[in-house]
């Protein structure tokens, strides 16, 4: 198992290979698909530093508010290829060195990934409570009044928050493979009969 | 109908499904681990679920974040209104989305907007259906947005998967299906299907394939061998927990079947992530007669 702390610099990034498994320290910064719309369309030019170098995790957590203390009560993955169609220019134009999502991306994102030196990490969708207990602080919440909670761009601090690199900076895709390789067993059990 | 009470319920209701997973779901992803070799990512992946639901249990909190679309099953004496339920489980939500059990999840399409802790049309889903017993019985499943869009409906024939108007091109199409699917509907799954119907009855019942127990052994026996034959060959395909590789794919595998008009022939494919979140209740006189799964 590999430790990693965010924001990661491009040495670590090109270092990590598909079926990593990883846990990552630091912080990590909440984006679906309208936060990724919005930092295209719009290009705020407040998020690069945040962003540089940093992980972005697709994820709309559950929230509460304690006095004047965020809690996060819920905060598992959610499907990255709402994504894809955004995440190569936000690769490009954030120099952003990781993503956490579930499901995998596609083509466009294998290709960005290997051009600007990043990784997808996959969590595993649904584990909400043991992520959120992963998350030892909420440093900073944006665009929560315009896009909602969660939609908003949540600014956490995670300690020992498990996950698997699926693709890598090297153009490796275990979704990919994954796919070929299930679909040659599928092929194999669909002989008989047919049209 | 005790309106206080019958709002309590339904919140309770909401509590159950989305912190408490019902233990047929729970057993199965039990099994699923023992088949899966130990230290593979499989087998960790099944015992970091199993984590999950344990701590969600406790904390009585969403065991995901994304507490999907409410479907709720309502059948009902004559006499009992359906407006006063609406507004009963309207309330309900409210309420759950402040106590944390539900995420504020509706958005309008047009404008984006979150609309926080409202319902509206489409959000929540309520089948009502009027029957001859003396007491209602409420059904609630909550549906992920990420497995519901892995699902899908074909019309055969379909040259795509070479699926004819059988069995045999029935099962190809729900193989496809899962095939398709890969691990982005948060594998190991669970599948409600239906043959026949129109396109929109067929959905609809596929989707209520997904009420009956995981041990529910089907009564049609041609449907039953079908169900036993995908659960096999599905888990052949070693998609695994999240895709990244196993032995358990599917948890279970449920087919109806409507009856159909000659031109049409569908197969609809509805997908369940492992967090199968369902509960229910029986309620009569005022008071919970038992709580259901």
């Amino acid at each position: 198992m590999v430790i990693l702390n965010s924001p990661i610099s491009k040495n670590d990034v090109v270092k990590l290979k598909a079926g990593d498994t990883v846990h990552l320290n630091g912080i990590i910064v909440t984006a679906r698909d309208v936060v990724h719309k919005y930092l295209i369309e719009n290009k705020p030019k407040e998020y690069k530093k945040l962003l540089k170098n940093g992980v972005i995790y697709h994820c709309g957590p559950v929230v509460d508010r304690v006095g004047k203390k965020w809690i996060i009560a819920a905060a598992g993955p959610t499907t990255s290829m709402r994504q894809e169609p955004y995440t190569a220019d936000v690769l490009k134009e954030y120099g952003v060195s990781g993503i956490i999502g579930k499901g995998g991306m596609g083509d466009r994102t294998l290709k960005a990934l290997k051009k600007y030196k990043a990784v997808y990490f996959h969590a595993i969708g649904g584990l909400a409570q043991v992520l959120a207990e992963c998350v030892v602080d909420v440093k900073d919440v944006f665009m929560l009044k315009e896009f909602g909670s969660p939609e908003a761009i949540w600014v956490l601090d995670v300690r020992d928050f498990p996950v698997t690199v699926t693709m890598d900076s090297h153009g490796n895709s275990l979704h990919k493979a994954m796919y070929e390789r299930s679909g040659a067993i599928l092929n194999s059990l669909i002989t008989k009969g047919g049209l | 109908m005790d309106n206080e009470k019958i709002l309590d319920t339904f919140v309770e209701l909401i509590r159950r499904a989305s912190s408490d997973l019902p233990v047929d779901v729970v057993t199965a992803i039990e099994e699923g681990l023992l088949t899966e070799k130990r230290d593979s990512i499989a087998h960790k992946t099944l015992q970091m679920i199993l984590k999950n639901i344990k701590l969600a249990k406790e904390k009585s909190l969403p065991m995901c974040q994304d507490t999907g679309t409410p479907v709720f099953y309502v059948n009902y004496p004559a006499g009992v209104s359906q407006i006063d339920i609406k507004k009963k489980i309207s309330q309900a939500i409210k309420e759950s989305v402040h106590k944390l059990y539900l995420r504020p999840n509706i958005v309008d399409t047009l404008t984006g907007k979150n609309l926080g802790d409202r319902t509206g049309p489409g959000y929540p889903v309520i089948n009502f259906e009027e029957w001859e017993k003396d007491y209602i019985r409420v059904l609630l499943m909550l549906k992920g947005g990420g497995c519901e869009n892995v699902g899908t409906q074909y019309a055969l024939p379909d040259s795509r998967v070479n699926a004819g108007r059988d069995l045999e091109g029935v099962r190809r199409c729900i193989l496809d299906a899962v095939h398709k699917a890969q691990g982005r509907g948060c594998s190991p799954g669970i599948l409600g299907v239906c043959i026949g119907g129109d396109r929109v009855s067929s959905y609809e019942e596929s989707k209520k394939q997904l009420l009956r127990s995981l041990d529910d052994k089907n009564k049609n026996s041609v449907l039953d061998k079908l169900e036993q034959e995908i659960f096999r060959d599905a888990n052949k395909l070693g998609i695994g927990p999240m895709g990244f590789g196993g032995r358990t794919t599917l948890l279970g595998v449920k087919i109806g079947s409507l009856f159909r008009i000659p031109p049409s022939y569908f197969v609809s494919v509805t997908y369940m992530c492992w967090a199968y979140r369902r509960r229910g209740f029986e309620y009569k006189g005022g008071k919970v007669k038992r709580w259901l799964y």
